[in-house]
């Protein structure tokens, strides 16, 4: 993003030759290939079905997504910083079932119980980064067993799904908080869950292009050590990337408990994987330094469609979702690698 | 390459001293068993065949072992393979299809499905090897999609075999001992001398150590590398052939789950760095067993199966931070500091 900015000047003082197509930037094409299957998505889906394009599915689409999305965007905090985080479901479901014993066993006030379990997600993820960070050890092994400690924790809370029946979750948090806005026959009602998501990925997006933090997080992705030159306290931001992400992770367990109106220790299983899925659909680079939560954003509503196309199907078995997925996954990656591969060389030939 | 060869008491030191910590931590375990919970190391003989806890564990610890054995190998070379669990699903759905409903023989249907399990790996080979795309990406799209395809394979049923060579390699014994452990054995054996006897163990590790510098150096990098995902996919679908004979039936949502990460933790508390370049198959079978008593451990001290998982972390974070070596510089400066304190 900070390379768009730069490169208009650099090219003006090169030779000028009057071209009818614009030369794309290669950091755009992934941006752009990841709108045009958003694009394709839903009209294979409007084009497919009688009622695929209108509010209530529209709706839905936002609804059954949210805390994905709000947790796909933590992902993409550590992903850009060139990590890897895999404790995403496990948080999410310690962070749900931690609300929902504060608040039905414990009686606390549930947005007491919904700070607590958000500082406890930070810390979490604070853990993780300063051990990845002080000791050296990788990113995804201590994530790996960040998961494990997390699941156990989740079910060491409570064994089993626990029901939140507090009034204050469901007449403020799912009821009077809602938008309700007068589109279609019946009008929409869109929960707090997705105005908190779309309040996340807008600050994220204000954070990650404005702010010096932000910056400092592409510079570690691109290259750690140039960075480490450049006087970026890169410690200091990679454990914060970590402890955004276990926050975000910890929220996005707080929507999912509203969301299902219960904690579950069983929980989110495997949704470390569709939100690495979604930031890699989403243009981010695995490696680092190129990406963002626009991206990311798009990634997890493909991720929706794709969920929404197959149910719609019917008759389709809803493991066609994983392949569908995986292929996905692997023809963005395959793409990312060849628009690499053509600038590098681009690059070369200019020197 | 003319290294000299080491003494062979000098080799023989170097293994034990790398093999130190996993067995010290691998006794803690048992002679924390043996304490506190009754009856953990006791082993008796029905029909002539040895029962007991031990035995369990190494009947199911060699299902692990056996995944972590290729995934030692991959993971030498400097990559990681999350799909093991996937390729353990799609192995046991593949058995059981062919077997059940398509009425395959079984000395077919199982060399069917380990190669499928090499096909597997072969394909993440490729994706690392030619799209050079990172390890962990490169498997995690047949990690995420591996689980779909073994659904296809069977309905999304659960298939049950009724077939008694296929039950036996999970439920059987030969000469006192569990047949998974043979199996185990004989994989230990296969692996060991094709990479010990030739040179094939010094590429691998060349290629973990500095793939660049290897290359240059005229090593067929990406030959080495295809086949160390190629071994670790057959590997898995061995297991996935345990797996389908333990419970005589594939059941692809839980075949494998979570297995991955056993494997790689079976691996890592083995003494094989996770940066590749130094990789012990000994060590591996160690780590797994490790895992392995600690699981059963942690359910006969009434631990639910839910939970066990987090101590099993604080284990596998405790033998990491053992083995980093800011981590021991960090406690070698603390200890020094106290020695300046005191007079």
């Amino acid at each position: 993003m900070i390379r768009e900015r730069q490169s208009p000047p650099e090219r003006r003082s090169l030779p000028h030759r009057p071209r009818l197509v614009p030369r794309l930037d290669p950091s755009v094409v992934p941006s752009a290939a990841t709108a045009l299957v958003l694009v394709a998505a839903f009209l294979l889906g409007a084009a497919r079905y009688e009622n695929f394009a209108s509010w209530m599915v529209l709706r839905n689409l936002l609804v059954d997504n949210a805390y994905l999305g709000i947790a796909a965007v933590g992902a993409t905090f550590v992903i850009l910083a060139g990590g890897i985080d895999l404790s995403v479901g496990a948080v999410m479901a310690m962070t749900s079932v931690l609300v929902a014993r504060l608040v039905e066993h414990a009686g606390v006030h549930p947005a007491v119980a919904i700070a607590v379990a958000i500082l406890a997600g930070m810390s979490f993820g604070l853990a993780q980064g300063s051990l990845i960070q002080l000791f050296g050890l990788p990113a995804f092994l201590v994530t790996l067993a960040g998961m494990f400690l997390a699941r156990g924790a989740a079910f060491a809370l409570h064994p089993q799904s626990l029901g939140v029946r507090h009034p204050f979750v469901a007449q403020l948090l799912n009821d009077s908080l809602s938008l309700h806005i007068p589109l279609g026959p019946r009008g929409v009602v869109i929960p707090i869950t997705v105005v908190v998501a779309g309040a996340v990925i807008a600050i994220t997006w204000w954070t990650l292009r404005q702010t010096p933090f932000g910056r400092a997080v592409h510079a570690i992705g691109d290259d750690e050590h140039a960075a480490t030159l450049m006087g970026v306290p890169v410690g200091r931001v990679r454990v914060m990337t970590y402890a955004i992400a276990g926050g975000l992770s910890a929220l996005a367990g707080v929507a999912f408990t509203l969301y299902q109106q219960a904690g579950d220790p069983t929980a989110c299983k495997g949704l470390e994987l569709d939100a690495i899925a979604a930031v890699v659909i989403g243009g981010t680079l695995l490696r680092g330094g190129v990406g963002g939560v626009i991206g990311t954003l798009m990634g997890v509503l493909i991720l929706g469609l794709i969920q929404t196309i197959i149910t719609f199907e019917g008759d389709l078995s809803s493991w066609w979702t994983r392949i569908v997925v995986g292929v996905l996954v692997l023809a963005f990656v395959a793409l990312q690698r060849g628009v690499d591969a053509i600038a590098s060389r681009r690059l070369t030939s200019a020197a | 390459m003319a290294e000299p060869r080491p003494h062979p008491g000098v080799a023989l030191a170097a293994i034990a001293r790398d093999l130190l910590w996993p067995l010290v931590a691998l006794a803690a375990i048992l002679v924390v068993g043996a304490i506190f919970a009754p009856g953990f190391l006791t082993i008796g003989t029905i029909d002539g065949r040895l029962v007991g806890t031990p035995i369990d564990i190494l009947n199911h610890g060699s299902k692990v072992a056996i995944v972590a054995l290729g995934m030692t190998l991959v993971i030498a070379t400097g990559g990681v393979d999350l799909s093991v669990g996937a390729v353990v699903a799609i192995a046991a759905a593949v058995t059981a299809t062919l077997v059940s409903e398509q009425g395959v023989p079984w000395p077919l249907a199982v060399p069917a499905a380990v190669l499928v399990g090499t096909m597997a790996g072969l394909w993440n080979g490729m994706l690392v090897t030619v799209l050079r795309l990172q390890p962990i990406v490169a498997t995690l799209v047949l990690m995420v999609a591996g689980r779909g395809i073994a659904q296809l394979v069977t309905g999304g049923l659960i298939v049950t075999v009724r077939e008694p060579a296929i039950d036996l390699i999970g439920n059987g014994a030969s000469v006192g001992l569990p047949n998974t452990f043979w199996l185990l054995a004989a994989v230990f054996l296969g692996l060991a001398l094709l990479v010990r006897r030739t040179a094939l163990g010094l590429l691998i590790a060349c290629v973990g150590d500095n793939d660049s510098a290897s290359r240059l150096a005229g090593v067929p990098e990406r030959s080495v590398r295809l086949f160390a995902y190629a071994v670790c996919g057959s590997c898995a679908a061995i297991a996935g052939l345990i797996d389908c004979s333990y419970i005589r039936a594939a059941d692809v949502n839980n075949a494998g789950q979570l297995l991955e990460l056993d494997a790689i933790l079976a691996v890592v508390i083995g003494g094989t760095a996770l940066t590749g370049g130094r990789f012990s198959l000994i060590g591996s079978i160690i780590g797994a067993m490790l895992m392995q008593s600690l699981t059963r451990l942690l359910y006969m001290l009434d631990v639910s199966a839910e939970i066990a998982p987090a101590p099993k972390a604080m284990v596998v974070l405790a033998v990491c931070l053992l083995q980093s070596s800011v981590f021991r510089a960090f406690v070698g400066r603390v200890a020094r500091r106290q020695e300046a304190g005191t007079p």
